[in-house]
């Protein structure tokens, strides 16, 4: 599925957006994780604005693809895509890490419309998922479920359990998303536990692998459509992102995980991304 | 001898599942031991062997849960609430989804493999989880009911198993109620609140004390969480005494429970705490272990005896 130039652009635009929608979030309750939200941003785009069938107005609809936030932490960019989507509306952004509000710091299922998983700890989301497609494929369900993963969280053994599972189970209707920024906390994931060859990995586990530059939202439908061909197998999207990406001075700093965004940070971040301070 | 606990719970779930198609089940490669084989092989399109990865399969199985099916989990207890942990605190306290948590050769009755594989805190800590029912059948019979209500019932559940034979307590189709403890045999002077395996020798330690004219009513508390104030309460004004009785830990698991209502209602009765003293066992014989780790009938006599003179 070639995205035509319009939508490119309108989805481009949209991203924009969405940076500007969870940085403000973050800012305002001087809480939250901008690094790894502003790294998923075109994958969740891609996802929620062209891949997935979801119904805002029905958020329970049976039949709906399901989306599990693996990194849970990134749960600004899932909230402002689910948001901008119509799962509810955009003001409600305001309320992030608030007392009684439905967006939580990590997302949590039942709490927040359009949310499928309760995720945070880092090594559980991708074993959820393949549960969700072992049910879906039980039930007859042609849903597919996306589970988007952080490379510091491959540093879970969890990770790799799943991997075995869903290569035995052969779910080919579950299609993982690596948010590949090679940023963890502490520093970079070569720094804290190198991974080694992380593509030949998910191969020798029995996994279909593509990679993709994972700011490139014509790519990440591309490689999103060719996930739906694979049968027998499970598929992993390499996507090679940056952390922090669309705000220069958060690009590629592991010091940006979860600090604190400052009120002239923040200006510099809007006036970069041209949103109101 | 009558029927395993784990030969009841695996029958019950084959029935369960007939009776039931959302019923899925799962084991970490030790399925001839929980007896979730006999699932495997009536339902196998519905039977998963993850591997030995307790922290996937109940995450999982978690999963299975969020799209309409009723897992359950199996493996041994102590692995089960330790390495799948994460996951049930995660998924069915704080997500709410209806796992079901089996966990199988509950306190010391894998015997001879030792205390790496005997479940001691496992009471302790499923209890602490918001959300979470928690059960310890005493019998064949209610051991059957707990698995028939796990599967019906829309709470995450853990049920306590036994790879041995219980001493029968109940006839042949008796039903139970949540929340409800059951007096299993009167007395007057003190009472013992049991579950799993020491409501058997709680009966037989009765009979012990009863040849001394103290006569000892017996609580089969198998449904720990939510726990049963009122019978407590109750057994605190009309008996001089409680103690405690449990194939667990001191700390934390059905003694504390009791302990916290009567605490909190300052209930004022004299309390007895047996079970595993903060330690752990060793590689013996059962029926042994009973004996050197206090956890037998005359164990119990004697907790009673003690209690009663305070």
């Amino acid at each position: 599925m070639k995205l035509n130039q319009a939508k490119e652009q309108e989805l481009k635009e949209l991203c924009r957006t969405l940076r500007i929608d969870a940085l403000r979030a973050i800012y305002q309750r001087g809480s939250g994780h901008a690094g790894g939200s502003l790294s998923v941003c075109e994958i969740m785009a891609a996802l929620y604005f062209e891949e997935l069938h979801v119904r805002p107005s029905d958020p329970d609809w049976p039949e709906r693809d399901r989306v599990v936030l693996c990194k849970g932490h990134a749960a600004p960019m899932l909230y402002a895509a689910l948001s901008r989507r119509g799962f509810f509306p955009p003001e409600e952004m305001s309320t992030l890490r608030h007392l009684d509000s439905r967006l939580q710091g990590h997302p949590c299922a039942g709490k927040t419309p359009g949310v499928d998983a309760t995720t945070g700890p880092l090594g559980l989301g991708l074993s959820f998922a393949l549960g969700l497609a072992l049910s879906l494929r039980l039930n007859g369900s042609a849903a597919r479920v996306y589970a988007i993963l952080g490379d510091g969280e491959l540093n879970e053994g969890t990770v790799w359990e799943a991997c075995m599972a869903a290569a035995k189970y052969r779910a080919e209707n579950l299609c993982a998303i690596l948010d590949w920024n090679g940023v963890q906390l502490d520093g970079t994931t070569e720094e804290i536990m190198p991974m080694g060859d992380t593509e030949a990995k998910f191969r020798s586990f029995g996994w279909h692998t593509i990679l993709c530059d994972g700011h490139d939202i014509a790519a990440l439908t591309e490689a999103l459509a060719e996930a739906r061909t694979v049968r027998g197998q499970p598929t992993i999207l390499l996507a090679r992102t940056i952390k922090g990406k669309g705000v220069s001075f958060m690009e590629g700093r592991n010091t940006w995980h979860g600090k604190v965004i400052d009120s002239d940070s923040f200006a510099a971040a809007m006036a970069e991304l041209g949103g109101v301070v | 001898m009558g029927k395993s606990i784990r030969a009841a719970y695996g029958e019950a779930l084959v029935r369960c599942g007939t009776e039931n198609g959302n019923i899925v089940v799962l084991d970490a490669d030790v399925s001839s031991s929980t007896q979730s084989c006999l699932f495997a092989k009536a339902y196998p399109q519905r039977f998963f062997n993850m591997g030995i990865a307790e922290a996937n399969m109940t995450a999982v199985a978690a999963g299975l849960a969020a799209a309409g099916k009723i897992p359950f989990v199996n493996t041994f207890a102590v692995f089960l609430t330790s390495i799948g942990l994460a996951p049930a605190r995660l998924f069915g306290s704080y997500s709410q989804l209806p796992i079901k948590l089996a966990g199988a050769y509950g306190g010391l009755s894998d015997a001879f493999d030792g205390p790496s594989h005997h479940a001691l805190e496992d009471i302790a800590v499923m209890r602490t989880l918001p959300g979470f029912e928690v059960y310890v059948p005493c019998d064949a019979v209610q051991t059957e009911w707990v698995t028939r209500h796990a599967a019906a019932s829309p709470k995450a559940t853990y049920l306590r198993l036994s790879r041995d034979v219980f001493p029968e307590v109940y006839q042949e189709g008796e039903s139970f109620e949540s929340g409800k403890g059951r007096v299993v045999r009167e007395g007057t002077d003190a009472t013992v609140v049991a579950c799993g395996l020491m409501v058997g020798n709680a009966l037989k330690a009765a009979e012990l004390l009863a040849q001394e004219g103290i006569y000892l009513r017996v609580v089969d508390m198998f449904c720990i969480k939510p726990i049963d104030r009122d019978l407590i309460l109750r057994c605190a004004k009309e008996t001089r005494a409680i103690v405690s009785a449990e194939e667990h830990s001191v700390a934390g698991g059905l003694g504390g429970a009791v302990a916290e209502v009567l605490a909190q209602e300052g209930a004022g009765v004299p309390m007895g705490f047996v079970g595993m003293q903060d330690c752990h066992a060793e590689s013996a014989p059962y029926a042994e272990l009973q004996k050197k780790y206090r956890l037998d009938a005359p164990a119990i006599a004697q907790a009673v005896r003690e209690a009663l003179s305070r």
